[in-house]
């Protein structure tokens, strides 16, 4: 934790369990199919928050209406309320802020095809960061949280095409929390790396939820068990159960959870 | 005995082959083969005429290239073609120049902004300007666009304006689509990433979009000029072919496609003056060449980036 603290921006540990994220009756439909029905869920800060669920069950739409990536999805109609820190997201707000606050990493890591200094510097100058002594401030703080600096920091200025997968995820995650966001969205962050750097993801996402709130969709079930503090089980587009991971893996309520958790379910 | 029916199939098999493979395959090969030497053959033939002017007339390499002198049919003749290579290069920058910002944000325009609109409204029209013929393209320019600037800006109005503006026109459809397609082909990841991040569409075109494209842009760009350069009939029609190096955008001058097409027909095939035009349309060809290489490293670029 040193290292963080070199940089200055290691934030406090918070451990209170406030509300970060609730949903009231949020309902989606892509053209007549619909995709989410009345999903009600509270997710606490600086947590990792597990969606769960076979394929097509609306774990990743779900991710997708917290920072409204499905506005850019034609027919995609959304009803009910989703509450980011009291504020309905879907009124009168500001989108570009609001991704800005609510980041996004993505299942195949998808860096720009630019130099690594410049990708973990896209967000910062997009929103207006023009001094060259902030940014290698940021770019540095960034890549030391993601421990990628002492990998990468003799070739800032090269492409960022040319480092490993897990690297290339790990760079992505530091561009997402450049711009300083609150909560981290992650759609099957490792379901294209190999175990190793599957592992050191992990790690870190263990390490970022001190200052995040994390919410990750994955398929890999021993993943949820090993980081999440909290877990939803998804199944064709609600959610069936909701609650510490510990317990719904362990004494899960739902004969449905149970069946999809023991790996009996179709 | 196992052998034996065994390589009875065998013969079948190869029979079955040679109808079904082979044959094909031979005719196939046979075309290419054919188009590759003629190719050849043309380059080769350029080369033999174009080299005559040096090494049968012996008219020095550097006269021809750097020199403005052009009185072919003088007592004592001389062959400096340079007024005519300077032509083409001014007119072909100056129709680039032109022509780029307005591809780029055509190509940005319909792969990006309106991709609804772009198919249904500019894609069509963006083929049909391809498709028209030069000789209306050098017509136009003729009837509308020498008088205008005859009118506006005094002189002729046969100019390396009027030259440039008409092959403008000409290659934007080219470079469009080819910067259109770089667009098209880069990955949904970076929008979507740049979009996760903030960016509005504007900034994830500008600042994300352009530069990853740009390796396509360029070939576009390149592709273009080459087709300027070749430009013949419609230049001819608006340039004013007047033999000299131009002051001004206003005044006419002439490059090396309208003065091999003036020239052609009043030469003897042999002649020295007849030589140097081959020369001319053989340094088109070599131009031709390196732009052709230049869009193909270009494109590798773009390659090994994704």
């Amino acid at each position: 934790m040193d290292k963080v603290d070199a940089c200055g921006c290691a934030d406090p540990v918070v451990e209170t369990d406030r509300v970060i994220v609730r949903t009231e009756k949020l309902n989606l439909h892509y053209g007549k199919l619909q995709a989410l029905k009345d999903i009600g869920v509270e997710l606490p800060a600086n947590r990792i928050n597990a969606l769960i669920g076979p394929s097509g069950c609306g774990k990743s739409t779900f991710l997708k209406t917290l920072n409204r990536m499905n506005d850019l999805i034609l027919d995609c109609r959304i009803d009910g309320r989703v509450y980011i820190d009291d504020v309905d997201i879907y009124g009168d707000i500001d989108v570009v802020d609001l991704r800005r606050r609510v980041g996004m990493v993505f299942q195949k890591p998808n860096p720009f095809p630019m130099s690594i200094y410049d990708n973990v510097a896209y967000g910062p100058r997009t929103h207006g960061t023009k001094s060259k002594t902030v940014l290698d401030e940021i770019v540095e703080c960034s890549l030391r949280r993601t421990a990628l600096w002492d990998e990468v920091k003799d070739r800032l200025r090269a492409s960022a095409l040319g480092i490993s997968g897990g690297q290339q995820q790990r760079l992505c995650i530091a561009r997402t929390i450049a711009v300083d966001p609150e909560i981290i969205l992650m759609d099957e962050p490792t379901s294209a790396l190999d175990p190793q750097s599957t592992l050191k993801i992990e790690d870190l996402m263990t390490e970022l939820k001190k200052s995040y709130t994390i919410v990750i969709v994955t398929h890999n079930m021993q993943q949820a068990a090993r980081v999440s503090d909290n877990t939803a089980f998804f199944l064709i587009g609600e959610v069936v159960e909701y609650g510490p991971t510990s317990r719904i893996f362990n004494q899960p309520t739902e004969k449905r959870t149970e069946d999809y958790i023991s790996g009996r379910f179709s | 005995m196992a052998n034996p029916p065994s390589r009875k199939v065998l013969g079948r098999i190869n029979l079955y082959y040679w109808k079904h493979e082979n044959l094909g395959r031979g005719l196939v090969t046979g075309f290419g083969i054919f188009l590759a030497g003629l190719t050849l053959l043309m380059a080769g033939f350029l080369a033999v005429k174009g080299l005559s002017t040096f090494l049968v007339d012996h008219v020095s390499p550097l006269e021809f290239l750097f020199s403005t002198k052009w009185s072919p049919d003088a007592d004592v003749p001389a062959f400096g073609a340079l007024i005519f290579i300077v032509g083409s290069i001014l007119i072909s920058t100056l129709a680039l120049l032109i022509s780029t910002p307005f591809s780029i944000s055509t190509a940005m325009f319909v792969a990006e902004i309106s991709p609804n609109l772009g198919r249904k409204v500019l894609q069509p029209a963006i083929e049909i300007f391809v498709g028209i013929p030069s000789v209306v393209y050098g017509w136009i320019g003729l009837s509308v666009l020498v008088p205008f600037i005859r009118r506006s800006f005094g002189g002729l109005g046969f100019s390396l304006l009027a030259g440039s503006l008409v092959l403008a026109l000409m290659i934007f459809p080219t470079i469009t689509s080819l910067a259109a397609d770089a667009f098209r082909a880069l990955p949904t990841d970076f929008r979507e990433a740049s979009y996760a991040l903030g960016a509005t569409r504007w900034q994830t075109v500008r600042k994300v979009l352009l530069p990853a494209a740009m390796p396509g842009i360029l070939t576009g760009v390149v592709l273009g000029l080459a087709r300027a350069f070749g430009e013949a009939l419609a230049v001819q029609m608006v340039i004013g072919n007047m033999i000299r190096i131009p002051g001004k955008l206003t005044d006419a001058t002439v490059n090396l496609t309208s003065i091999i097409t003036m020239d052609m027909g009043n030469t003897a095939t042999g002649t020295p003056w007849n030589d140097v035009l081959w020369s001319m349309a053989l340094l088109l060809l070599m131009i031709s060449f390196l732009f052709i290489l230049l869009a193909r490293t270009t494109g590798q670029k773009r390659r090994s980036l994704k």
